[in-house]
Order: structure tokens, then C-alpha cells, then sequence
């Protein structure tokens, strides 16, 4: 296992294999890997169709994360030599860092491809809050991207934010989302200050004034919420709306923001971290068919 | 597709949006900017579909705008804004 | 004429007293959680700092985030006026003033009266403060006053990517892992916060004569790092560059 990180949400490593493919009869294998900076996927597609995926932790070292999730995924098939692969494509913030990938395209173009195919083809718009960044996406039909941002300068309203936070109180982050809930009385106000560095000694002033540390995360819940809605205004929300990345799992946060939005979250029986992976890997089935697969 | 570089911090919003729909790659926006923002690429990291060239916000340039862009952007008498200007098809646009 | 200008900032409230255009009494305190009791405090610091009582004191400005707070006060004036008439009081042929405080930036063009023209904050961002330097120092493990003096020791340039003190924090800790000298991550930091400001100052125009006030102005690798930003061989910094706004209260309380 990967060395040991503070989680965000809280989920399992975790690899699956579709009973119902085998790759002897596909004419693509494609492969999709994306590198977070907590998780790692990768997803393996005979012709377009999930085969298998690997969902791991991020280690200290990328392109090692990138090759043990493909281990991962390749393990739970079992008997694929790993040259059976036609095209494999890196995504995510260590996309860079996927040696073995033919080629890298950003988490943009990846998640709207793979919100299309997990959440299928009514989603236009898609939130993604993950560790270190807020994507905000609009998409056609077909998964292409119409309008995006992708605000990865500032740590408010990401799970760095959150950590800080958690850290500050003593309250586990696995516990932030269902404790924001447990005050008395009135939701408390948002915490005002944006930066998270002001916030938190705003957040050591209300602290100080008598508020319990309950009261507090909703504060700063709810900040994070109005800020993540920020975001997303700017883009314009289109029905349907998803959610992927960790903060999806975070219900203090996104129960503050879906009122904002106005939409209810789309549902899906995949698990949403497999977003992006499967993104790439759809790409990587698109070139091929495109006849712009690996030069051999 | 309206490609937002930049970002949004407690001090304001700083994107630049370049309509990737109007953008042809021509290239002119690079040499424009005086501090280098731009670049073409060849691919569109952002819409692997794409077979023409496209401009974008070069790497670590996204995370600096409100200070990489000042120059240009005096509070008075300010003037048009350089990479705009060069934009032939209109597809550079700025926030702030 | 005795007046006084006090300014109450997010780390600290400073009160300067001025009689006939000298400053004849100083007093800082932390701002902490009650900005009133600071500002009281910080004012009767003053007070017995110029041996006065504090009847003779013919009038009160406030200036400052927390400037509502100075309930003595005749008036408030806002911050940019207060940095430019500080400013000019000390160097009157300067036109360009930074003023890098605890939560807060700001540069101003102004006249030959040390009136502003022109001017660019930031605010509400750590990345463009001192709070920036002071959670560089919390992950380098050094405390406040030791950053600047550290970061002299070095010459390296060793670029910061982060533009978040969050972000930063991460980086610095990396650094550290990747075992680079405490100097240099040190000289990193304040290169990487000079960087932002003067762009800031670029935005108004520069001239030789840059005034620096505010607390950011004590710290030597600071201003290093900015002379180094500005291509300056000097930048002008009064003795206690934390009083500059009061001082400009205080001269704009004399009339």
C-alpha cells in the first residue's frame, strides 16, 4: 500500500472487473490513467466498454501511482499480457508523470468525457472539488467541453481548505461533513473571509467568542459552499448538474451547495472517482478509431 | 468552447477566456503579450478532438494573472489591451 | 496644535501624537480579538510616551481596517490618504509609496502635496502580506523576527510556484524534505512575496523614489527582495515605517 495520507473523504482502495468482456474479441484496449494528488485510477476499456478499473491512494511518487493502479486494475482481470493495450492516456495533476502513456490530456476534457459516460449523456454540467483544485465544466451531449474553469491557485474551497480546517478544530475530516450539522438552534453565518489563512483566525476569534467547534465547520462549510458556487456561477449552471472528486462524499459542503445550485446531483451506480480515468481511456478508444492511435 | 485560464482568489477574479470556437492558432496574441502568457499548441490539451492548433495560458502563467497581467493594465488612461488588439477573430477576452 | 492619528491594523493599533508638525509620542499594541481596548491602549501608550495628558490633545483621526473602532476619533480617513500624507511627511520628493502591512498591501502615486492619484491594494488575500511571510515562518519552523535576517544569508534563487500561503505551506514543507538550506527557502519566500508587491507598485507607475511604510518594512530580507524586484540601489523607509499611516492621521487630525 501506498504510504499513508490524510484522506478527504473517507473510501476504500479498490479494483473490478466486468464479468461480461473479454478482450480476446476487442479490437481496442484502451486505458485511461488519471493521478490525483490523493487518488490514483486507472480504467481499462475493450472498445469503448469498462473492462476493469483500480482505484489506489497517490503516493509520494507519481509515476510510480500511475503504475501501481494499472497493476491494480490489470490484477483484477488476470490474464491480459499488459502489450495487449492499444493506447493509454495520462490525465489528472500528474498527468505529466504517466511514463508509459502515449499521451496526456488535461482533467478538463477527461472529466466531461467521463461524467457523459457515468452519469450518461443529459449531464451539461459538471463540479468537480478535489484536493488542491475546483473545476467547473459545462459540456454537450457528447462530453465535449463548451465552457470551463479550473481554479487551482487558491485553496479556498478545496480539501486542503477543508484539512486546514479539520486541523484547527481537532475534528477528524472524515467527521467534518456530519458534525457542521449538530448546532442549536439558527445555521451560523459563513465565515467572511475567503483566504484560508484569514479564515482561520477568524474562525480562532468565534472560537474565543464561545462558539462550539460545531458551529464553526458549519460556518466554514457554508463558506466553502458560497465559494464553490462562485465558481460554478461563472460558468453557468445547465441542467443536469454532477458532482464528482472527493468534496462530492463531504455532505456538510455539498448540502450547502446543491440549494445554491438549484438542481438536485445526478445519480450513478460507478463510482464517481473513476471519472476521469474513464475519460482518458474513451479518448484513447476515439483516436484509435480515428486512426490517430499509436504509431507502430 | 470558452476556456477560462486563471482563477478566482479572495482579492477577485483574473481570467482570461479565449473562445477556442474563434481562435485559428494564427499564433499572433504570443508575441503580442509582453510577459509571455500565450503559447499555441499544436493539440488542444483541453479537447483532444481538435485538429487545428490552438492558443492557451502557458503553465505555471495561469496562476499569476492578476500580477503578470498589470503592465497592461494601468488603473487610468489605460489603453487597449495588447493581446486583445492582436486578436484578429476576437477570442481573447479578460475579467478584470 | 497637538493631534494624534491612530491606526488600527489587523496585527496592530499604533497611535502617534504630534504637536506643531513633530511627533512627540508613539504607542503600538496588539490588535488582538477587542480593537476598542486596543485602541485605548495603544493611545494612552502615546500619551505617556509624549508625557502630555490626554485633554491637551486637540483632535483625533482614525485610520485602519478597524478604523470604526477609534471611538475617539473626530473623523476617519481612509487608508490611502493616511500612507500618502505619512509618507510625504517623511520624504517629501517621494511619489511612490508602498505600504505592506499585516493583512494588507497597497501602493500609491502621488502629487507634490502628498496627495494620492493613483492607487492598487490587496487585500483579503494572505499571498500579497505579511501573513504570508508569518505562515512561511510557521512551516519553516523559524520565528517571525529571524526571516528576514535568515534570508540575507543567501544568494540562491530558487523559485516558489505556489501564489496561495496555503499552497506555499506545502511547498516550503518540500523544500525542507528535499533538503534545502532554511536561508534559501527563507530568501524563496520573501523573493516570491516581493514579486507580487511590486507588480502591484508597477501598476501605478514607479519612480526612484519609492517610500516603503507599514510592519513588512521591518524586515531586512524583505526589503532586499523588493529593492532587488524594483532594480533600486535604495528605497526610502522612515525609523519606524509601522507608524506611517498614524503619522498621516495625525497630520491630516492638525489641519
Amino acid at each position: 500500500m501506498a504510504e499513508e495520507k490524510k484522506e478527504f473523504w473517507r473510501w476504500t482502495e479498490s479494483n473490478w472487473k466486468s464479468p461480461d468482456i473479454n478482450w480476446n474479441d476487442a479490437k481496442y484496449m484502451t486505458v485511461g490513467i488519471d493521478v490525483g494528488s490523493v487518488s490514483s485510477q486507472a480504467v481499462i476499456m475493450a472498445d469503448g466498454k469498462v473492462m476493469a478499473y483500480g482505484n489506489m491512494r497517490t503516493g509520494s511518487d507519481s509515476p510510480n501511482s500511475a503504475r501501481n493502479a494499472l497493476k491494480f486494475a490489470l490484477e483484477a482481470i488476470g490474464d491480459m499480457p499488459e502489450d495487449r493495450m492499444d493506447y493509454c492516456i495520462g490525465t489528472g495533476y500528474g498527468r505529466v508523470n504517466v511514463p508509459f502513456a502515449d499521451r496526456s490530456i488535461t482533467e478538463i476534457a477527461c472529466h466531461a468525457r467521463g461524467a457523459n459516460f457515468i452519469y450518461g449523456p443529459q449531464v451539461r454540467t459538471v463540479l468537480d472539488v478535489g484536493g488542491q483544485d475546483i473545476k467547473a465544466i459545462q459540456c454537450d451531449e457528447k462530453g465535449k467541453v463548451t465552457n470551463f474553469l479550473m481554479n487551482d491557485k487558491c485553496a479556498a474551497g478545496t480539501g486542503r481548505g477543508m484539512e486546514v480546517f479539520s486541523d484547527l478544530l481537532g475534528v477528524p475530516i472524515q467527521e467534518v461533513g456530519d458534525r457542521s450539522f449538530e448546532f442549536k438552534g439558527e445555521e451560523p453565518a459563513a465565515v467572511s473571509s475567503t483566504c484560508v489563512v484569514y479564515a482561520k483566525s477568524e474562525a480562532t476569534g468565534l472560537l474565543r467568542k464561545g462558539w462550539t467547534k460545531e458551529e464553526v465547520l458549519a460556518a466554514y462549510c457554508k463558506a466553502m459552499a458560497e465559494r464553490i458556487y462562485s465558481l460554478v456561477e461563472r460558468v453557468g449552471v445547465k441542467a443536469e448538474f454532477a458532482v464528482t472528486g472527493g468534496m462530492a462524499k463531504n455532505r456538510g459542503v455539498m448540502d450547502r451547495v446543491m440549494p445554491f445550485v438549484g438542481l438536485e446531483r445526478m445519480k450513478t451506480e460507478w463510482d464517481t472517482q473513476i471519472a476521469g480515468a474513464a475519460g482518458a481511456a474513451l479518448f484513447g478508444f476515439a483516436l484509435c478509431k480515428k486512426g490517430k492511435g499509436r504509431k507502430k | 468552447m470558452l476556456a477560462n485560464y486563471g482563477y478566482k482568489d479572495a482579492s477577485g477574479d483574473f481570467f482570461i477566456t479565449i473562445d477556442t470556437d474563434k481562435c485559428d492558432g494564427c499564433g499572433n496574441c504570443v508575441p503580442a503579450c509582453p510577459v509571455g502568457v500565450f503559447e499555441v499548441l499544436d493539440e488542444d490539451p483541453n479537447d483532444p478532438m481538435r485538429d487545428e492548433p490552438v492558443a492557451v495560458v502557458s503553465g505555471e502563467k495561469k496562476k499569476k494573472l492578476k500580477y503578470e497581467c498589470n503592465p497592461c493594465k494601468p488603473d487610468s488612461d489605460r489603453p487597449a489591451l495588447p493581446c486583445v488588439a492582436a486578436c484578429g477573430e476576437g477570442a481573447i477576452s479578460h475579467s478584470w | 496644535m497637538i493631534s494624534a492619528g491612530i491606526d488600527c491594523g489587523a496585527k496592530n493599533t499604533k497611535t502617534v501624537i504630534m504637536k506643531d508638525g513633530n511627533i512627540i509620542g508613539k504607542g503600538t499594541v496588539l490588535t488582538g480579538f477587542d480593537q476598542e481596548q486596543a485602541v485605548e491602549d495603544s493611545l494612552e501608550k502615546a500619551i505617556q510616551d509624549a508625557e502630555i495628558s490626554r485633554g491637551d490633545i486637540q483632535k483625533i483621526f482614525g485610520t485602519g481596517s478597524g478604523k470604526e473602532s477609534v471611538k475617539m476619533a473626530e473623523d476617519t480617513v481612509n487608508e490611502i490618504k493616511a500612507m500618502s500624507k505619512g509618507a510625504f511627511f517623511f520624504f517629501p520628493h517621494a511619489r511612490t509609496v508602498a505600504d505592506v502591512g499585516a493583512e494588507e498591501g497597497r501602493a500609491v502615486k502621488m502629487n507634490d502635496k502628498g496627495d494620492p492619484e493613483d492607487f492598487a491594494i490587496n487585500e483579503k488575500c494572505a499571498a500579497g502580506a505579511g501573513a504570508f511571510i508569518e505562515a512561511m515562518g510557521r512551516a519553516l519552523e523559524t520565528p517571525l523576527e529571524e526571516m528576514g535576517p535568515l534570508a540575507l544569508k543567501s544568494d540562491r534563487d530558487i523559485p516558489m510556484n505556489a501564489q496561495c500561503a496555503i499552497f506555499a505551506e506545502s511547498e516550503v514543507v518540500g523544500l525542507i524534505h528535499a533538503k534545502t538550506e532554511k536561508q534559501d527557502i527563507s530568501k524563496a519566500i520573501h523573493d516570491s512575496m516581493a514579486s507580487r508587491i511590486v507588480s502591484m507598485i508597477r501598476r501605478i507607475g514607479v519612480n526612484e523614489d519609492v517610500v516603503m511604510i507599514g510592519g513588512v518594512a521591518y524586515n531586512p530580507g524583505f526589503v532586499e527582495a523588493m529593492k532587488r524586484e524594483l532594480k533600486l540601489e535604495k528605497i526610502h523607509i522612515p525609523d519606524d515605517p509601522e507608524y506611517g499611516a498614524s503619522v498621516g492621521a495625525a497630520v491630516l487630525a492638525a489641519g
